[in-house]
């Protein structure tokens, strides 16, 4: 019931109402809660109100710091890697006896 | 779609997956309040994707399944007045309450009418202006204010016939009824998102304050729910409980002063009847005097029988968390959503309706 979907504003008439398009069906729908909103804001549309008006440069912050968290990761892994072939080439070229499945 | 589509990139919540595996070394156990967490989270498959020792519990975040039978009684009863219109949403027409559901009175040939807004149903009252028409007022925060928005409208438009018949529920008093119960042992709690849209992320500093309880509040998509979970892990390994927000998009600190506003105008805190929690005083909301001429519950004496739950019906149980909904000796046998017999199957926001739909998925934990 608390079901609420993120949907562009794309006209605003008189008396706080705008018209949004759900699913390719046109609907009114009111702005009596959200005063400040703007044609071309998205609107979180619940039961035919909109409760509120989305933050693009929230939304964008909360994607940058998944991304970083991404990007960090990556670099990390990349090191490991980079530090697994390093010793695994160190181990090739010393003198030390092979192990593994060819002494077998 | 804008907004949507970004929040469920799988890289990311892979990513996110991994940090919560490196972060959650021991047991940790959430509830997630909202049901539409619990369909969120059942149809990402999030549950499988959690290290084994996170586990996930459903909470009380459906207001159709934490309606009282007494009350659904009381409902299917102002329905078959005669000459009266029940307008409803949807999902409260095929609850069963002691004797029959809203859609039954509907066939047996009360007027029955579903309607996705209240503005559709002020606009029945006018386009009806010889009848009653009752608007059934089921829902928490985020519904009640387009609520008192309808009654508001009906008064400045001289709309005489609307009425609101309010079974509204607040969400704080029931997560602290949960906690006080201390039947579920519990390490985090998912905010509900779109209740917090309207009463702000605030409203939940009780539960690090008062009970050391970690919050995060989320959103509905994956990404949302990872987020709110890794940061419910961080906060739990740092011992520094708090309310966090994983939906800075729509949540604020504050949340929506015109939405509080009006509906406090229209209604006060009331006791509440929840299904499995039982009456909790100043956790529901009840229409303020000067509207008394709207009020359903005034204008429309009824009497109804003593009522009954459906038998065997452990709906109760699974709204606070100390059921899962397959631990149900009815789950998917005698209770099914084309044949529920509790409302937690009915809703589209039960917990079982979400864990019979994505049941053919294995789940381990």
């Amino acid at each position: 019931m608390c079901l609420a979907i993120p949907t562009l504003i794309t006209s605003i008439s008189e008396d706080q109402v705008a018209k949004i398009e759900i699913g390719g069906i046109e609907r009114a729908i009111s702005l009596i809660f959200t005063p400040e909103a703007r044609v071309g804001d998205y609107a979180l549309i619940h039961s035919g109100y909109a409760i509120g008006i989305l933050a693009p440069e929230e939304a964008e912050e909360t994607l940058r710091l998944l991304r970083e968290m991404e990007e960090a990761a990556e670099a990390e892994e990349a090191a490991a890697e980079a530090e697994y072939a390093d010793a695994l080439a160190r181990v090739e070229h010393s003198d030390l006896p092979k192990v593994g499945n060819e002494t077998a | 779609m804008k907004y949507i589509d970004e929040f469920r990139d799988p890289k990311l919540a892979r990513r996110l997956i991994a940090h919560i595996k490196r972060r959650a070394t021991e047991p940790m156990r959430f509830m997630e309040f909202c049901g539409g967490h619990t369909h969120a989270i059942m149809r990402y498959g999030l549950r499988q994707l959690l290290p084994a020792n996170i586990k996930m519990l459903s909470g009380p975040g459906c207001p159709v399944c934490v309606t009282s039978c007494t009350d659904l009684d009381r409902a299917i009863a102002l329905a078959r007045i005669p000459g009266v219109i029940l307008t409803t949403f949807g999902d409260m027409l095929r609850v069963p309450g002691s004797d029959g559901t809203l859609s039954g009175a509907k066939a047996e040939g009360a007027d029955v009418r579903m309607v996705y807004s209240t503005l559709d149903a002020v606009q029945c009252a006018r386009d009806n202006p010889d009848r009653p028409v009752i608007f059934l007022g089921i829902g928490f925060e985020t519904t009640a204010p387009t609520v008192a928005a309808s009654i508001l409208q009906a008064e400045r438009a001289g709309i005489h016939n609307y009425y609101v018949f309010s079974l509204h529920k607040l969400t704080p008093p029931a997560m602290r009824a949960i906690l006080d119960g201390g039947e579920v042992a519990l390490s985090g709690i998912l905010g509900p998102g779109h209740v917090t849209t309207i009463i702000g992320s605030q409203a939940w500093a009780f539960l690090p304050e008062e009970y050391g309880m970690p919050c995060a509040v989320a959103g509905f998509e994956s990404l949302d729910i990872l987020r709110a979970v890794a940061m419910l892990t961080d906060m739990l390994v740092e011992g520094r409980p708090a309310v966090a927000n994983a939906y800075p998009r729509c949540v604020s600190r504050e949340g929506n002063p015109n939405a509080q506003e009006m509906m406090y105008r229209v209604f006060q805190a009331t006791p509440a009847d929840w299904r499995g929690i039982g009456t909790l005083p100043e956790s529901g909301l009840g229409l303020r005097e000067e509207f008394d001429h709207r009020d359903a519950a005034l204008v429309f004496p009824i009497e109804i029988g003593p009522s009954h739950e459906p038998k065997g019906c452990r709906c109760g149980d699974v709204l606070r968390g100390a059921l899962s909904p397959t631990e149900c000796p009815l789950f998917a046998n005698r209770c099914t959503p084309t044949s529920p017999l509790g409302p937690c199957m009915v809703s589209s926001e039960g917990a079982c309706a979400a864990y019979f739909t994505y049941r053919e998925y294995k789940d381990d934990h």
